[in-house]
Formats: structure tokens, C-alpha cells, sequence
């Protein structure tokens, strides 16, 4: 059984392996701002020792559910790497340089050599696709955290709310805007919304459209809006493309937009001095 | 179903809410029931209001169109009241946005959208003598 004498002869040089192991670590170069020296030993020592025990009792396949421990304690390194910024190449460095050791050890036995190789490639790989994943998670939570953080719905007076939306608008955060809104003209019975696009660095026909998309939705509510903080070249880009904005009512400036919602609250606003 | 949709008269206007889920059969006897009644009483204007209403579909939708055209022939004004943020979504979603259906947020800003709409119409029939001063109230 080849298996059975592959994990032998690991067992049998076990020491000799995880020294020469941790040899090619240091040779490769170690993050030493990143992680110490004797983390990286007690990794090794810890990853050797379920990997010969998985080979033993699972053999080669490393779908077998012995080689599950071996899996989970990469999977743990390699996220934690991830997360602390380590590169790619550090991370799968780690695992392929046990190549080395095994390649000196195997010498005499070629065919083994191929089997413990294409298992080192196989953990590498593994590896590596943790370290993405983990990445991924990573990008996927900052960019709900910015959806969340992005669309701020504020109360400016009793009755009129104002969005000030910043940055581009796509149908997800479209989304999110449209429910935050009308949630707060619900929670506030307020009858007029502003949406400022000061912060919106274009606008095109989609984006139009999701506007559009959006008042509709509040006027469905009772609540009637605004569009505010349209700039000259936006302006121009609208009628350019010959986007209909329907009867919304448009403004230049937040200032104006909220002058005309207090007016058609009937506020008036007055200077205690002025007589 | 033996279910039916009160319409309640208040004053020169006629209140109804939708409390449960609509089907045809239903759909069809409110619009002959509303009719009916929006001559008996020669009612103004029509409240509807959808505050329960957790889900709609482009059939509600179009029930409400059809309502309001109807009502709108008969001379009375119609409003429809406390649509639900998720209901609202989901009618835009859809394409339908209900034009020429007045909305308001809740029953007391409906009623407020009726009294001035349809006093409106009534101002220019009142005899012009006796109340010269009382467009001064609408100030406060």
C-alpha cells in the first residue's frame, strides 16, 4: 500500500519535515511585522500533524471526511491571513513550501513523490480559495455597510424630509433609498420630500429612471417631491438625452427646494427684528 | 365569499376600507355598490383607504383606475389614503402609477385634500353677496 507507507515515512521523519518546513518559510521570507516567528512554527506543527493523520487514516482523497480537520485549521489561517493583510503569495507560500522538504525526503521514491506533490497542491489550492472567499466577505460587508451609510434621510421641518444622495445611483441602492424614505414619510407624516443630487456625479437615462421610480412610489404614498441640486452640466445632459421628468418639480439648490416646501406649508418665516 | 365592503356616507363624501384581500367578485360589486351610491347621495368625494392592505397586485391596481374613473364621471373627487411604503414599491415596480388617483398619507390628511378640493367647487357656487369676507380666513 503506497498510502500506508507514504503516511509511515511522514511519520516516521515528522520532526525532520516540519524543520526543514519552517527552513523554507524563513528562506521564502516571513511577514515578520505581520506575523512572529513562533506563530508561524506552531502553525506548521499543527498542520503537519493533522495532515500525516489524515493521510493515514483517509489516504489520498482529500474529499475524505478525515481530511475535514486538516481543511478547517487552513481554512482558519488562511482567513486570518486574509483579514490581516497578508498577500496571496504569502499565504499559498505557506503550504507550497512543504514541498520542498518532501521533495528531498521522497528523492528515492518518484512515484510517491507525484502523489505527495499533487496533495500539497491540492491543500494549497484549498487554501487560496479560503483566502479569496474570505476576502470577498470582506468586500461584500463594506459595501452593505456603505449602502447603509450612504442614504441618510433627514427631517428638515415638520412635514419635509430631504435626501441627500451622494455618489451613483444604481438600481440596489435605488432600492434602499426608496425604503428609507418612505419608511421615514410614514414615520413622520410628512408631505414633502426633497431629494437633493448634489452628490450625484451624473445623471443619465437609469438614473432618471430610478428617480422617477422613486417619487412615483412617494407620491403613491400622498407624500409630494422634490429635485434638487441639479447643476448646470446635469441640466444640460438631462435635456441632452431627452429624459422626461414629468411634472417633478425641479430646483437648483437645496435652499430654494426647501423655501418652496415651507411655502407650500404655508410657513413663513420671520426675523423677530424685522418690523 | 359573502363578503362586502361597507361604504360608509359622511357627510357629502363617501369613506371605504379595504380590510381584505380583493377578488373578482368583489371587486366587481364594490365598483356597482359605489356607484350606486355616489348618485343616492350625490356624494363629492370618495375616501379610500388601503392602510391594511399588505399586498396588492396590477388587478387591485387596476380596480382602483377603474374606480376612480368612474367616480370621476359622477362628479366626485377620489382619494386614496395610507398606502404602505412596500405596496408602493411594488405598484411602481410593476408600471402602475395610478395617474390622475390623488393620494394622501393617512384618513385625517385625505380628508383635509377633500375639504379643499371639493370646497373649491362649491365656493363659486355660493351666492357672492353674503361671505365677500371670507376668503380673508384662509390664512391661518
Amino acid at each position: 500500500m503506497t498510502v500506508d507507507s507514504l503516511a509511515d515515512t511522514f511519520k516516521q521523519n515528522e520532526s525532520a519535515l516540519l524543520e526543514q518546513w519552517i527552513e523554507a518559510q524563513r528562506k521564502a521570507g516571513i511577514r515578520s511585522d505581520l506575523i512572529d516567528d513562533r506563530t508561524m512554527v506552531d502553525n506548521s506543527r499543527d498542520l503537519l500533524k493533522v495532515f500525516i493523520k489524515a493521510l493515514s487514516e483517509g489516504g489520498k482523497d482529500v474529499e475524505h471526511a478525515s481530511w475535514a480537520p486538516v481543511k478547517s485549521l487552513l481554512e482558519r489561517l488562511s482567513q486570518a491571513q486574509s483579514r490581516q493583510g497578508f498577500t496571496p503569495t504569502e499565504t499559498a507560500t505557506f503550504v507550497f513550501s512543504l514541498k520542498q522538504p518532501l521533495f528531498t525526503l521522497l528523492a528515492q521514491q518518484p512515484d510517491q513523490l507525484l502523489a505527495a506533490s499533487q496533495l500539497v497542491d491540492k491543500l494549497g489550492l484549498y487554501g487560496m480559495e479560503r483566502f479569496v472567499a474570505s476576502r470577498e466577505e470582506v468586500i461584500r460587508e463594506q459595501q452593505e455597510s456603505m449602502l447603509e451609510l450612504s442614504t441618510p434621510v433627514v427631517q428638515l421641518w415638520r412635514g419635509v424630509l430631504a435626501v441627500p444622495l451622494i455618489g451613483s445611483l444604481d438600481s440596489n441602492r435605488t432600492q434602499v433609498v426608496m425604503e428609507a424614505l418612505l419608511q421615514k414619510i410614514v414615520e413622520t407624516e410628512s408631505d414633502i420630500a426633497i431629494i437633493d443630487i448634489t452628490g450625484v456625479p451624473t445623471v443619465d437615462t437609469m438614473v432618471a429612471q430610478h428617480l422617477l421610480k422613486t417619487i412615483t412610489a412617494a407620491k403613491l404614498m400622498g407624500a409630494r417631491c422634490i429635485i434638487s441640486g441639479i447643476r448646470p452640466q446635469i441640466a444640460a445632459t438631462i435635456v441632452h438625452l431627452g429624459v422626461e421628468l414629468g411634472d417633478v418639480i425641479t430646483k437648483a439648490s437645496l435652499s430654494d427646494a426647501f423655501q418652496l416646501a415651507l411655502k407650500e406649508l404655508n410657513v413663513r418665516l420671520v426675523s423677530p427684528n424685522a418690523r | 365569499m359573502v363578503d362586502k365592503i361597507p361604504i360608509l356616507k359622511m357627510g357629502r363624501y363617501l369613506l371605504l376600507s379595504i380590510q381584505v384581500d380583493m377578488h373578482d367578485q368583489l371587486a366587481m360589486d364594490l365598483q356597482e355598490d359605489l356607484t350606486e351610491q355616489i348618485v343616492r347621495h350625490s356624494a363629492k368625494g370618495v375616501l379610500i383607504d388601503i392602510s391594511s392592505l399588505e399586498i396588492v397586485d396590477s388587478f387591485i391596481g387596476r380596480m382602483l383606475s377603474h374606480i376612480a374613473s368612474v367616480s370621476r364621471i359622477l362628479d366626485a373627487k377620489v382619494i386614496v389614503v395610507g398606502m404602505q411604503p412596500a405596496v408602493a414599491i411594488t405598484l411602481v415596480e410593476l408600471g402602475l402609477e395610478l395617474p390622475g388617483i390623488a393620494t394622501a398619507l393617512n384618513v385625517e390628511k385625505g380628508m383635509l385634500w377633500l375639504e379643499t378640493h371639493v370646497n373649491d367647487d362649491l365656493v363659486a357656487e355660493v351666492e357672492s353677496d353674503e361671505h365677500r369676507d371670507t376668503p380673508a380666513e384662509t390664512g391661518n
